[in-house]
């Protein structure tokens, strides 16, 4: 499966598309796979402010509860509203399915995270565990 | 198979099969056409001997007087204090002859619970758990599918009944009507040769083919039987927990006489029971987990859920908890704390699922 070249990752499974000043969140076609079906979103309000590396939200299966981390800083701008009812379409598309989109505070910030060849490797190294 | 794997008390178990579209699916499969599983893991002790019918009415708090030769019964241990020990299924394998089967993450402590409880009578206590290795055929087609694989009759093996026969064509294989998933189906025991445990599950495989089997892991096994409110030993049922409590007086024979645990029940039934368990479904967003605080309107706490999850084929989010007796009414809303969202709830009658009685 191939990760889009112009998103960013972070070690958590989640990707970043900017687009300028605004940013746009999900999971990895990897999380989805590890979680199983979705049947649960939790997403912060528009206007919630976001901090690089906490916790914004949740993703939870039918067995298990997994926290979304904030690949980047800023304010929430954009919620995904339809996963309230569809959280499976997480699962049909993780690459193109954004779960929030943000203001972003620092867009160098997207500097520190990992390049779609550099995500690649790390998911094949936890695999291999 | 490409399971996920995981650590279940000390036992690597497949939580689901990705390859066959994972838990939903192996829960849909059981409740609409049959799925099988591998609870090798379970435990079975045989009790046998002149006095083992009175070793085992004194060691479990169902009736096992009266039980026919090849009849099951749902029974439990009981501490001296009315808690669980451990829940269990009576197997009358004959005239002196029992077997109780039991769950995976209690067999070093049921057995010496049976061993050290039953020195007093005439009888041999045997621990037999790793003689078997034991598949479950759960779902409507279940008995369609395990007919192609044995000579036993199975259409006269009425519910929680069990026979022999030969399966795959090993002999004398135990066939119990029996299960974890609130369906019918049956729960077979082979020889725990690496060999043959392997040729029955794909021979099981191949036979339910045509009827859409598919392998289950424990996901699917957990979910399943949260939907039929069946008890999990640590979360419904525990050593702090007592019979009236988790709502198995139906399995409970105070008439019989003597038995472990009994004048402690009489006692708490006599100072009023103080909670209970019930049913609850999820009203706002958010889905009660495993462990999750229980609280009343004002958000003071009040229990705490002991299994919940989202329901596969109820589709609806569902668990099970303990609260005050005054908050048990069916109807009333309660809050359970969702992480750091408090998330309404009501309770509900349960089981949550019933399957549907056949037609004639």
């Amino acid at each position: 499966m191939a990760y889009p070249a112009d998103y960013k990752y972070t070690k958590e499974h989640e990707w970043l598309k900017i687009d300028g000043s605004t940013g746009s969140v999900g999971i990895t076609d990897y999380a989805q796979n590890s979680l199983g079906d979705i049947v649960f979103v939790e997403l912060p309000k528009v206007g919630t402010e976001i901090t690089a590396g906490k916790t914004f939200g949740s993703v939870e299966s039918v067995k298990a509860v997994s926290d979304l981390f904030a690949p980047v800083s800023g304010t929430v701008s954009e919620v995904n509203e339809a996963l309230n009812t569809a959280p499976e379409q997480v699962n049909k598309d993780a690459n193109t399915t954004w779960m929030i989109k943000l203001k972003l505070k620092d867009a160098g910030e997207a500097g520190q995270l990992l390049s779609a060849a550099d995500y690649e490797k790390f998911i094949a190294e936890e695999g291999a565990h | 198979m490409g399971a996920k794997m995981v650590d279940f008390n000390g036992w690597d178990m497949p939580v689901e099969y990705p390859s066959v579209g994972g838990l939903m699916k192996e829960h849909i499969a059981v409740r609409t056409s049959v799925g099988v599983f591998d609870v090798s893991h379970m435990g079975d002790i045989r009790i046998s001997g002149p006095q083992a019918l009175e070793a085992v009415q004194h060691i479990t708090m169902n009736d096992a007087a009266g039980m026919g030769i090849g009849q099951c019964r749902y029974s439990a241990m009981l501490y001296p204090e009315g808690t669980f020990v451990d829940d269990v299924i009576v197997h009358r394998l004959g005239e002196e002859d029992y077997m109780l089967v039991i769950n995976a993450g209690t067999r070093e402590k049921d057995v010496s619970w049976v061993t050290d409880n039953t020195r007093q009578f005439n009888c041999k206590v045997e621990n037999l758990s790793d003689n078997y290795t034991q598949i479950a055929i759960q779902g409507p087609k279940g008995v369609d599918t395990l007919q192609k694989l044995t000579d036993a009759d199975l259409s006269k093996v009425k519910f929680y009944w069990f026979t022999h026969g030969t399966v795959c064509g090993l002999k004398s294989i135990l066939i119990a009507r029996t299960g974890y998933t609130a369906e019918d189906g049956f729960e077979i025991y082979v020889p725990t040769d690496e060999e043959t445990s392997a040729r029955v599950w794909n021979e099981v495989l191949a036979a339910g083919k045509e009827f859409g089997i598919i392998p289950c892991g424990l996901g699917a096994r957990n979910t399943l039987r949260l939907e039929g409110k069946l008890p999990l030993y640590g979360h419904e049922i525990s050593d702090s927990i007592n019979v009236w409590e988790a709502g198995l007086e139906r399995f409970l024979k105070m008439e019989k006489g003597e038995f472990l645990g009994r004048d402690a029940l009489q006692r708490a039934q006599e100072n009023g029971i103080k909670r209970t368990l019930v049913g609850l479904e999820s009203i706002d967003r958010g889905i009660p987990r495993d462990g999750y605080q229980v609280m009343d309107l004002d958000c003071k706490e009040i229990g705490y859920v002991t299994s919940g999850s989202y329901a596969p084929f109820l589709k609806k989010n569902i668990a099970l908890a303990y609260v005050p007796i005054e908050q048990s009414e069916i109807g009333h809303e309660l809050n359970v704390q969702c992480r750091s969202t408090p998330v309404k709830c009501k309770v509900v009658p349960t089981p949550f699922y019933k399957r549907p009685k056949k037609q004639a």
